[in-house]
């Protein structure tokens, strides 16, 4: 503080100072806490806001709890209420999203951060980063078009004649997980290759040299060494997966619901604001946990994904 | 369980830059063997071609009589010391010491046991439990020998693993590594561009330029006979003069400098070519009468008092520079600068060298 203010004097260190605060409190705070508030509230004609009817309960979130069908797993059959079920796979699928990120993601970080000469790096991640230069929107119809029954991957599979008949790739929850993998792969690579660079190769080469075959050098050494990085590139594939709308929506099939496209159906297509909100938070709430959860799991520290 | 090492005809070329060039040198078991050298010079290159990182472009290594070609650095006898050291930092002192046992699957009891053995030996007990980043510089030093060693290696390799020691532990750690060596009997094979350590610790020094090897041999005729000018200057200081050779035979030949004929000993391969008159400074004795031969009249010009020695620069009628060296036996006598002195050098004790070997060819 007292460093900006002898750098940039009090005028503009005030505006930065205000800036932030006004972005962090009117933009992000606030509306937060406007709709945390109202999620306790019941959902009810404008009339009646403010009456005596607009009591706080919890009344929205056990909504959640409504209309049972019966869910197999296992072989054991029960009921469980549909929200809950869309709920849970949305979160089951995200975590498969960080995963698959992160065994399409380690090879590449390796490569790119001890492998490549780094000379070559610049370019390779140029052409990385070629496929953001294009929106979202256009990338997930991109991969809608590629999945599709008469589409390119099906002609190229049976052109090679690895298939004989096309597969309906559109088809429960593997279309919005290939879009939610090809989306979010970045966010998972380049926390990876940030950890995996400042690894010094001497001890990648020290313990090949006491005779550790490759696969041992990277359980035991490359690995942990990289721990904070996979740890903040799984909260982030995995947060920003569970809070996808675009591309379940977009490669979504009639068997792929997402818990955002609940929220969605409920603030837009009901109005019901109060209810979405509610539901929006229980969402944060969960992921939280249970990226808390994995992380005491796997022993990681919050300080270091801050890194 | 040591092995001897031969490399025959080695060479390694980084595209059109060629590290090391045609080196020729059988290591004993158990010796301890010296590659001293500038940096650049090739030496670590050649490290890294025992151990198996790098590949040498043409020659033979052989480890224990056995070609060593096509073989990766977790399949040979070698175990490496970086010159950072590269423990694990986040594994505790015992679980980096026996990584090796790990990799070769020992069990755990086992493994735990002969970690706190090797840390009895490297005189470091009660660290198993600790973490690499809670020790000191030394006591680093100590488990990456120790991490080594665990691999009951036939060949130790060392590179430059005491550079980052400040000197009295680099001192220290001299004898330390010279006893483990020997209560060991691994052969270890040292690198470093620190002329004192290779000279204290080995049993045969190599000297490296330009990746070639200009002369193998022990400390004693390294400092004392050096084949060449390099080795000459790069082993110790010397006074170095111009001229010619004349009269040469039996070992001896007079040489004509610009400040006066000198007689001094030469190898009879030198034949012509260029050649430099070398004399160290402390074989050079400066007195107020002329010698009977190779004496010169000089100024003193400077006097640098170094403790254990006295070094005295003085300049020759026509500005040449010489340096003589005075033990400090405690009643030494400093010459004032200013001072009209004769410096006089026993002719067995200079040598007319020729440069160093394959230097700009």
């Amino acid at each position: 503080m007292h460093e900006l203010l002898k750098r940039y004097g009090t005028g503009l260190t005030g505006a930065f100072v205000l800036l932030t605060a006004f972005w962090l409190l009117i933009l992000l705070i606030l509306p937060n806490l406007t709709m945390f508030e109202s999620s306790f509230r019941p959902y009810l004609p404008v009339v009646d806001v403010g009456g005596p009817k607009d009591v706080y309960s919890l009344h929205n979130y056990a909504q959640i709890l409504g209309n049972g069908v019966d869910v197999t797993l296992f072989g054991v059959t029960f009921p469980m209420p549909v929200r809950v079920k869309v709920f849970l796979l949305t979160i089951f699928w995200s975590a498969a999203v960080t995963v698959i990120t992160f065994i399409l993601a380690y090879p590449l970080a390796y490569y790119l951060a001890k492998v490549v000469s780094p000379k070559s790096v610049p370019t390779l991640f140029l052409l990385l980063f070629v496929p953001l230069w294009v929106s979202e929107v256009l990338r997930s119809f991109a991969w809608w078009i590629i999945l599709s029954l008469k589409g390119p991957l099906n002609a190229v599979l049976t052109a090679v004649g690895l298939i004989d008949h096309d597969i309906r790739w559109i088809a429960g929850f593997s279309p919005v997980i290939i879009g939610l993998v090809y989306t979010y792969v970045l966010f998972m690579l380049f926390p990876l290759y940030n950890a995996m660079q400042s690894l010094d190769s001497n001890q990648i080469e020290a313990a090949e040299d006491l005779g550790s075959p490759w696969w041992r050098t990277h359980l035991r050494v490359i690995l942990p060494h990289s721990k904070p990085g996979i740890a903040s590139g799984a909260v982030m594939v995995f947060m920003l997966s569970a809070g996808s709308l675009l591309v379940p929506s977009l490669l979504g099939s009639t068997t792929s619901g997402w818990f955002t496209q609940t929220i969605q159906g409920i603030m837009m297509e009901s109005s019901d604001w109060n209810t979405g909100a509610a539901f929006a938070f229980m969402l944060l709430f969960a992921c939280t946990l249970f990226v808390s959860l994995m992380m005491r799991v796997f022993g990681v520290k919050l300080s270091d994904i801050a890194k | 369980m040591s092995a001897g090492i031969d490399l025959d005809n080695v060479c390694c070329d980084f595209g059109s830059f060629r590290a090391v060039d045609h080196v020729n040198v059988n290591i004993q078991p158990g010796e301890f063997f010296s590659f001293l050298g500038p940096s650049g010079c090739g030496k670590t290159t050649i490290l890294r071609m025992i151990s198996g990182f790098t590949d040498p472009s043409s020659g033979v290594i052989r480890i224990g009589g056995k070609d060593m070609k096509g073989q990766r650095p977790n399949q040979r006898p070698t175990a490496l010391i970086f010159q950072n050291l590269a423990l694990f930092p986040l594994m505790t002192i015992w679980e980096n010491i026996s990584f090796g046992l790990e990799v070769r699957g020992v069990d755990k009891a086992t493994r735990r046991k002969r970690a706190e053995e090797l840390l009895e030996l490297v005189d470091l007990p009660n660290a198993a439990d600790k973490m690499a980043s809670q020790l000191s510089g030394g006591q680093k030093q100590r488990v990456a020998i120790a991490r080594a060693l665990a691999v009951e290696p036939s060949v130790m390799l060392l590179d430059e693993p005491l550079s980052a020691l400040d000197l009295k532990l680099r001192q220290h750690m001299r004898a330390e590594l010279r006893a483990i060596q020997k209560r060991t009997g691994v052969t270890f094979i040292y690198i470093t561009h620190d002329q004192g350590e290779a000279l204290a610790m080995s049993d045969r020094v190599g000297v490296m330029s330009h990746g070639k090897l200009q002369q193998v041999a022990n400390p004693r005729d390294i400092y004392n006979n050096p084949v060449n000018g390099f080795v000459a200057s790069f082993v110790g200081e010397n006074n170095i003069l111009d001229g010619a050779v004349q009269n040469a035979g039996s070992g001896m030949a007079s040489f004509n400098t610009a400040i006066g004929t000198f007689r001094a000993r030469i190898a009879d391969e030198v034949t012509g070519g260029k050649v430099k008159l070398y004399v160290r400074p402390e074989h050079t004795l400066l007195s107020a009468t002329p010698g009977a031969e190779n004496s010169v009249p000089v100024t003193v010009s400077d006097v640098a008092f170094e403790g254990n020695f006295i070094a005295v620069q003085a300049q020759t009628e026509n500005g040449t520079t010489l340096v003589a060296e005075v033990r400090n036996d405690g009643s030494a006598t400093v010459p004032a600068p200013g001072t009209k002195m004769h410096m006089t050098f026993d002719a067995a004790r200079a040598a007319i060298l020729p440069n160093e070997t394959g230097a700009g060819a």
